[in-house]
């Protein structure tokens, strides 16, 4: 049995002759949780943009779980939920309001969908705050609801584009938390893009990394390690040696790891 | 087939009722919305009546313009709902629509109700204050049935074209200065504040392509002089243009986050 939910092959998108993604292939296993890593237009959004039906690539296509994303988007829909990296949630209703418009654009049949509510708030702890306009909301609340609007549904792959980005290191905990449990709950695949290396190496079973359009390498830790001849490298160490930033600079990334392990002892 | 319309107007419904919701979680927005047309009826309209400057045979001046303050208010309003498309762009929301099992033209129909409802709050207004400075209105059952009629298809018309408007120019700052540019020739090469025969020729051409003409011509039948022979007409063409451009705009809209 074909084990990989998301299959991408050669997928490519040009926007007026700039190339921003290139022929990038890659697979995701069924409930594993992978990184989507690289520098700041490196092709990450676009890659997200094209897998979620957002955007149509110039070439190339792929499956997410055995629906094809270029030639049969409705059907990928239905299976799939998004967080992007802006604030959606609209702050003028309130949280429940904000779940009712993604539980009845999802089709979660009428019976259920106050139940399904109030079991996503409970799960998320938002209780207290269930009538309460999103505006008053914190950034942590914020991004909860969000992906409680995106897993309503009970999609079988969950999109998360930063979804940590600009939260203090308790919600962005919390918010870690709450994908864990998804994923044991229902194994939900979850596959995010971030700029925290170490959240990535945390959280994820393997990591993808990108640059220039074009994905530098896609395995787990110690296979990045193996490839970098490198014992204790962390993905931090990796990403640079990938991204190719610092290498070109000769033998620093060694010197930064030492720093860098010195730094961790001293804290 | 029918499970796809069922799908459109199921969801056309959700997004009408969440505007909806978000008017009445916040109704500042009717009040101070209903502040122009007051101004136009109370001191514009006031004024030339004084100045008896043009013919309306038949109705005071007062009365031959609110029907046109009416039109102006609703259009007005559903020319600038195209920026929540710019907007909910900008705040991911409208990414986040995309990406669901949605039929593109809910959100149109949707944004097009909910434009017409609010259109409607300001009939309600105009009707209340016309009623307080003794503006006569053939106020009957039947001509505000057609008055919700042509208010909504009215207000349906410039929302599909503000959202089309939106996706090509894309950027608020551009959307304001395009929607001001438009806006005030489509008032002023319109029936709504003199007759269309006081115009000259050239301007009597536009008036009569301009699909605000027929939503003051079917208000006017209908609130002053009774007489609707013409009046499925106004209403024929503007739930054609209506429909039309909300499958263009249903075409065009998605293109905004890209």
């Amino acid at each position: 049995m074909n084990n990989n939910i998301i299959v991408v092959e050669n997928l490519t998108k040009r926007f007026n002759g700039f190339t921003a993604v290139d022929a990038v292939s890659f697979n995701v296993k069924k409930g594993e949780i992978f990184a989507f890593l690289g520098p700041n237009g490196a092709g990450k959004t676009t890659i997200i943009k094209m897998l979620i039906t957002l955007l149509l690539p110039t070439s190339g296509e792929g499956t997410i779980d055995g629906h094809n994303f270029v030639h049969n988007p409705a059907e990928v829909r239905k299976i799939i939920g998004y967080v992007p990296q802006l604030i959606s949630v609209d702050g003028t209703l309130t949280a429940y309001e904000n779940l009712m418009l993604m539980a009845r654009l999802y089709d979660i049949p009428s019976k259920e969908r106050h139940q399904r509510i109030k079991e996503i708030i409970s799960f998320l702890q938002l209780e207290k705050h269930t009538h309460s306009l999103v505006r008053t909301f914190s950034g942590g609340m914020i991004r909860k609801l969000e992906i409680g609007q995106a897993i309503l549904h009970r999609p079988r792959v969950l999109f998360l584009d930063e979804p940590t980005a600009g939260l203090d290191p308790i919600a962005r905990q919390n918010v870690w938390k709450h994908l864990l449990k998804l994923r044991y709950n229902f194994g939900t695949t979850i596959f995010f893009s971030t700029h925290y290396m170490k959240e990535a190496e945390e959280m994820s079973s393997r990591v993808a990394i990108m640059q220039a359009g074009k994905i530098a390498i896609v395995g787990t830790l110690p296979e990045l390690r193996e490839k970098m001849n490198m014992k204790e490298a962390t993905l931090e160490d990796a990403f640079i040696f990938f991204t190719g930033n610092v290498f070109e600079e000769n033998g620093n990334i060694r010197d930064t790891r030492r720093i860098r392990e010195v730094e961790r002892k001293l804290g | 087939m029918l499970e796809y319309i069922s799908q459109i107007i199921s969801k056309s419904y959700v997004m009408a009722e969440m505007e909806v919701r978000k008017l009445l979680h916040d109704p500042t927005e009717l009040i101070t919305r209903a502040v122009q047309p007051i101004l136009w009826l109370g001191v514009f309209g006031e004024a030339m009546s004084r100045a008896r400057a043009i013919p309306t045979p038949g109705f005071t001046y007062l009365q031959f313009i609110t029907p046109g303050i009416l039109t102006q208010s609703v259009t007005f309003i559903a020319i600038f709902y195209g920026l929540s498309i710019i907007w909910e762009r900008d705040m991911g929301l409208l990414q986040k629509i995309i990406v669901t099992p949605t039929p593109r033209i809910a959100l149109v129909w949707g944004k097009m109700i909910s434009a017409g409802i609010r259109g409607l709050s300001q009939a309600i207004i105009i009707f209340l204050f016309a009623i307080t400075i003794q503006i006569h209105l053939k106020l009957t059952v039947f001509s505000l049935l057609g008055v919700f009629f042509i208010i909504m298809l009215g207000a349906g018309f410039f929302t599909g074209l503000s959202m089309i408007i939106a996706s090509i120019v894309k950027t608020r700052e551009r959307f304001m200065g395009i929607g001001q540019v438009i806006t005030l020739p489509l008032f002023f090469a319109s029936n709504a504040i003199y007759p269309i025969e006081i115009m000259p020729s050239w301007l009597q051409v536009v008036a009569k392509i301009n699909p605000l003409t027929y939503m003051v011509n079917g208000l006017r039948a209908l609130l002053l002089t009774g007489n609707i022979s013409q009046l499925s007409f106004d209403i024929v063409v503007l739930s054609i243009a209506t429909f039309f451009i909300s499958l263009l705009s249903a075409y065009m809209y998605p293109k905004v986050v890209i």
